[in-house]
């Protein structure tokens, strides 16, 4: 109770207009918790020290979920060896996975739980675990008893392994009987999850990655390959090297589209309308396969209709990119005879997300080349487990196996996986940003996040660490101070990647393995257990006395089966043997229900392949077997550029950050690899504003501003500005980017706002105090 | 043991995505950990995310080692050019500013020269240098001839280096597009030195929003660099 008194007294004290109270300034949070850059020292540099052993592994980082090996010696991981054999990758890595080792046994790593002290000097004193236990679980208590169970929220991440994800999602239905549960995923994957659905029935890339390699033609709808999935690279050129041209669509020329064969320069927010510009001239150029059409798909004409009105000139008026580049990508997409689409974020962090990955399918399933070798459609999932952390159960609106929580049936099989009543299951819940605003309204009173930094990667943040102090109680998991669980009552220190085991679905949908190299140090633990100590301090602890992952994993597979995503003959042992598993991967035959012993299914939408939802009648996961045509509708982005904002604002990565840095902004190599947030803008935009490369500039949008270094390249659209987002506090865009937010699949639009920029008078006060990862 | 002779170097610049997995990758080799031997640079920034990774070419018959006045820089019988020999080295820099590649450096804390060996420890294990087995663009690639062959129809491996009046052979290959090849199976360094990283010019609707920001552009669809 006391840490609510002084909640309230500081930020009664708090002037409105300043970030919300932290126990301490910030920057004295810094100084101990950092972040602080790991170097190579000690052992992590001789050449003399031979590791005990190497594990095999996986980077923590992206969705490519590249295979590799971890060196350790005395509990530490002392370096890292490429793992060749590994079938996706075969060796390769990006700068993250090389330096990724270097997170371990670092000095900002939590080893014991920390209780919010305003009176301690960096803002927090450590506790006892137990205690800090006891804790969540008496506020917790208190306040579902005050204001009922909804009154409780959790946030997960697709970072975590599947088997968390699945045991936070049974948390907070079972334990915790609250529907307000969701995860970062939702910045993520949930365009293309949502036009998956509505156009497949089932939400997974369709093919292996080595379907490109052979293929005619690849498109890349607003994905910087090169920096966001290294390893997708390789494909890329090695498709090229057997024939294929690269079409490429985005408003900067990454290092992908510097040699691509089309470069595209579409401007942000203009997606929908392209593919609606393109697919009207293969109606018009009658390059469709029609029988396709006709047996395997519903919808065209609706669709064919809505097109009419994007003429070639109406679709370069709209997106900027040139008519006579519009009508060759129609050409050599309506010609091809093999065929791979791909898009990734730059499409779908729209308002209209969900509109602009259904005008990808259009084009797809217009062509007909889908499941069959050489032709298919992905989305390049951008967290680790991206895939598998959306697909059993810590979705707001989802159960394990991809099942719908508003489906009886669905509910009536998980309930009886969990050993409940379909009553007591509670409902959907909100979307991520959603439940910052029923914080916002008071309908939420207490939080717990793991795997999630969502002052630093929720648009308008500053509204994001408002709520945070609204809160009665917030607990956040994690192995570092990340930048929103310095708003934590209590912090629970819990497991780094390589500290715990477990399962992950990569990019291809194949499902791999996790392994173990060190120990937890201190009072830390692996995340499960931390969780079930939860319950078990609420007396609630039923369902919660999992032993371990693979207990875990055998449940969820048996709460996946029946479900699109069915992992039920998947097991530790297959996946090792296999180097992966694709899913659907079934204990029992579902045209026959005989226990088979599967081997995945690398390629989905095979013709004359079963699938449990059509039941034969035809390959996709509709009860009638066909795929589905959306009239996928442009609708131009909320907070467009226009006479006070006239540019466009764009975000994203850099190929040696990711996500809000919670990790890499600790490792010494990759901070200077590419240190400090810059604004990127082209030349001519730079001249009239009077800019100069390396100059002070600031972007300021609707939300507010920020100052940072101008980068003046010729690389970007003349009417964009591009900012990378892996930075917290005064260097964060996420503090000016705009909360609007897509109306299916609710996820924010950061790839579009109206913006403006100058010249900074000087430098920004932060500039002479941080370190650039701060 | 020494790196077997059928397994080769092979850079592709026109792969290289600029990602730095091979400098990362080379300061976590066992000989040299923390330092990295490999330089990656953007041509120019400015107009191009182009990058260059440069390891060393190896030369048959490298300049490093003929101006060395101490004898410090051997070439082992397997043709690779190894750092400088610690007894030996005396700092002297001659070889950083010889060498027509630029790849020797000089450690002044160590007083002492090194530069890439072709992961000698690991190469002469049976392993592929640590760059080319990360390299996620295999810009950098290590491999047979055969390999490479089959895995690149559009190009082929050059190892002849123009710079001026000095022709050099290299155990390093470097791919050139198959037409260019055709006319000119070497690269002439000195002449491409004046070529500047190739722009897109793309008919391009800029801020359609802003009379003023069109203003410099009169017709609405400007021929713009990007």
């Amino acid at each position: 109770m006391a840490t609510q008194v002084s909640r309230r007294t500081a930020a009664a004290a708090a002037d409105d207009r300043t970030m919300a109270t932290l126990p301490a300034d910030d920057r004295a949070i810094t100084a101990r918790f950092g972040p602080h850059r790991s170097v190579m020292t000690g052992v992590r540099l001789s050449t003399s020290v031979e590791p005990e052993r190497l594990v095999k592994t996986h980077c923590c980082f992206c969705g490519q979920q590249c295979g590799l090996q971890l060196k350790v010696r005395d509990n530490q991981v002392i370096g890292f060896e490429p793992w060749e054999e590994f079938p996706f990758n075969r060796g390769m890595l990006c700068p993250k996975g090389v330096k990724r080792y270097l997170q371990g046994a670092h000095p900002d790593r939590l080893t014991t739980a920390l209780r919010r002290d305003p009176a301690a000097p960096h803002g927090f004193s450590p506790m006892k675990y137990e205690e800090a236990i006891a804790t969540v679980a008496g506020e917790i208590d208190r306040i579902q008893r005050t204001y009922g169970p909804p009154a409780v929220a959790l946030l997960g991440g697709a970072s975590l392994t599947t088997e968390k994800t699945y045991l936070l999602g049974k948390f907070a239905r079972v334990c915790l009987r609250t529907p307000h549960i969701d995860y970062n995923g939702r910045l993520c994957m949930v365009s293309a999850g949502a036009a998956n659905k509505k156009a497949f029935g089932i939400d997974r890339t369709t093919n292996p990655w080595s379907d490109m390699v052979g293929t005619d033609v690849i498109w890349v709808a607003g994905s910087n390959v090169a920096e966001c999935s290294p390893i997708t690279t390789n494909y890329l050129w090695q498709a090229r090297e057997q024939g294929a041209r690269i079409i490429i669509q985005d408003p900067r020329i990454t290092p992908a589209a510097r040699t691509c064969d089309l470069y595209l320069p579409i401007r942000p927010g203009r997606d929908a309308a392209l593919f609606a510009g393109v697919l009207q001239l293969m109606i018009e150029h009658d390059w469709l396969d029609h029988a396709f059409i006709e047996q395997s798909t519903v919808g065209f004409d609706q669709l064919a209709s809505y097109c009419r009105q994007w003429t070639p000139a109406r679709t370069a008026e709209v997106t900027g990119v040139p008519e006579r580049s519009i009508r060759q990508a129609a050409e050599w997409w309506g010609t091809a005879k093999a065929s791979f689409l791909f898009h990734a974020r730059g499409i779908e962090h729209h308002s209209n997300g969900v509109q602009n990955a259904l005008g990808t399918i259009n084009l797809v399933l217009a062509s007909g080349r889908i499941g069959k070798p050489k032709c298919g459609y992905g989305t390049i999932v951008g967290q680790a487990n991206g895939q598998g952390g959306r697909e059993h159960g810590q979705k707001a609106d989802q159960l394990p196996g991809w099942r719908d929580i508003t489906n009886p049936d669905h509910r009536r099989y998980i309930a009886g996986v969990w050993g409940i009543d379909e009553k007591d299951l509670p409902g959907p819940g909100v979307d991520a940003y959603e439940l910052f605003r029923k914080i916002d309204a008071g309908e939420i009173k207490a939080l717990l996040t793991i795997c999630f930094n969502p002052k630093v990667s929720l648009p308008d943040s500053t509204f994001v660490a408002r709520c945070l102090e609204k809160l009665e109680f917030y607990t956040a998991i994690d192995f570092f101070l990340n930048d929103t669980a310095r708003h934590a009552d209590v912090v629970l220190p819990g497991s780094l990647h390589e500290e715990d085991e477990g399962t992950v679905t990569q990019v291809e949908c194949r499902v791999i393995k996790i392994n173990k190299a060190v120990d937890c140090p201190g009072d830390a633990r692996q995340d499960w257990r931390i969780i079930q100590d939860i319950a078990r301090a609420l007396g609630r602890e039923r369902g919660f006395t999992f032993a371990s992952p693979r207990e875990i994993f055998d449940e969820l597979r048996a709460a996946s089966k029946g479900g699109v995503a069915d992992y039920s003959g998947i097991t530790y042992e297959k996946i090792e043997r296999r180097m992966g598993v694709f899913w659907p991967c079934y204990s029992e035959d579902p045209e026959t229900g005989r226990p088979i012993d599967h081997p995945g299914t690398p390629r989905l939408f095979e013709r004359g392949s079963y699938n449990p939802v059509a039941r034969g009648t035809g390959p996709f996961y509709f009860p009638d077997g066909k795929a589905r045509f959306n009239v996928a509708e442009y609708r131009p982005p909320v907070d467009d550029a226009d006479g006070e904002y006239p540019l466009y604002l764009t975000t994203g990565r850099v190929v040696s950050q990711f996500l809000s840095g919670t990790q890499t902004r600790r490792i010494g190599p990759l901070v200077e690899q590419y240190p400090e947030p810059r604004i990127e803008m082209h030349p001519r935009l730079a001249a009239r504003l009077g800019i100069a490369d390396d100059d002070w500039a600031v972007v300021e949008t609707r939300r507010g501003a920020i100052t940072l270094r101008a980068m003046v390249v010729t690389t970007i659209r003349p009417d964009t500005v591009f900012v990378p987002y892996h930075w917290p506090g005064e260097k964060s865009v996420n503090r000016v980017t705009v909360a609007a937010q897509d109306p299916i699949s609710k996820i924010p639009q950061y790839k579009v706002c109206g913006c403006r920029v100058r010249k900074a008078g000087g430098p920004p006060a932060y500039a002479a105090i941080l370190e650039p990862q701060q | 043991m020494a790196k077997p002779d059928h397994l080769h170097f092979f850079i592709d610049p026109n792969r290289c995505i600029g990602c730095q997995a091979c400098v990362q990758a080379c300061t976590e080799c066992d000989t040299h950990r923390g330092e990295s031997m490999i330089h990656l640079e953007y041509v120019e920034r400015a107009r191009s995310v182009q990058t260059v990774p440069v390891v060393c070419m190896h030369c048959e018959q490298p300049t490093c080692a003929e101006v060395c006045p101490a004898d410090a820089i051997k070439r082992t019988g397997d043709g690779v050019v190894q750092s400088a020999r610690k007894p030996r080295c005396i700092a002297c820099g001659n070889c950083v500013v010889a060498c027509p590649f630029g790849v020797p450096e000089l450690y002044n804390d160590r007083q002492i020269m090194m530069k890439c060996d072709m992961c000698y420890d690991r190469t002469t294990a049976g392993r592929k240098p640590m760059c080319a087995t990360v390299c996620p663009s295999q810009a950098l690639f290590f491999g047979t001839r055969e390999q490479i062959e089959q895995l690149r129809p559009l190009s082929v491996p050059v190892n002849r280096f123009q710079f001026g009046h000095q022709v050099i052979s290299t155990r390093v290959f470097t791919m050139m597009p198959r037409e260019v090849a055709r006319r000119q199976p070497w690269l002439d360094v000195t002449a491409a030195m004046d070529e500047r990283p190739p722009e897109r010019a793309v008919m391009l609707r800029v801020l359609p929003s802003t009379p003023e920001a069109t203003a410099d552009v009169g017709d609405p669809y400007a021929e713009v660099l990007i």
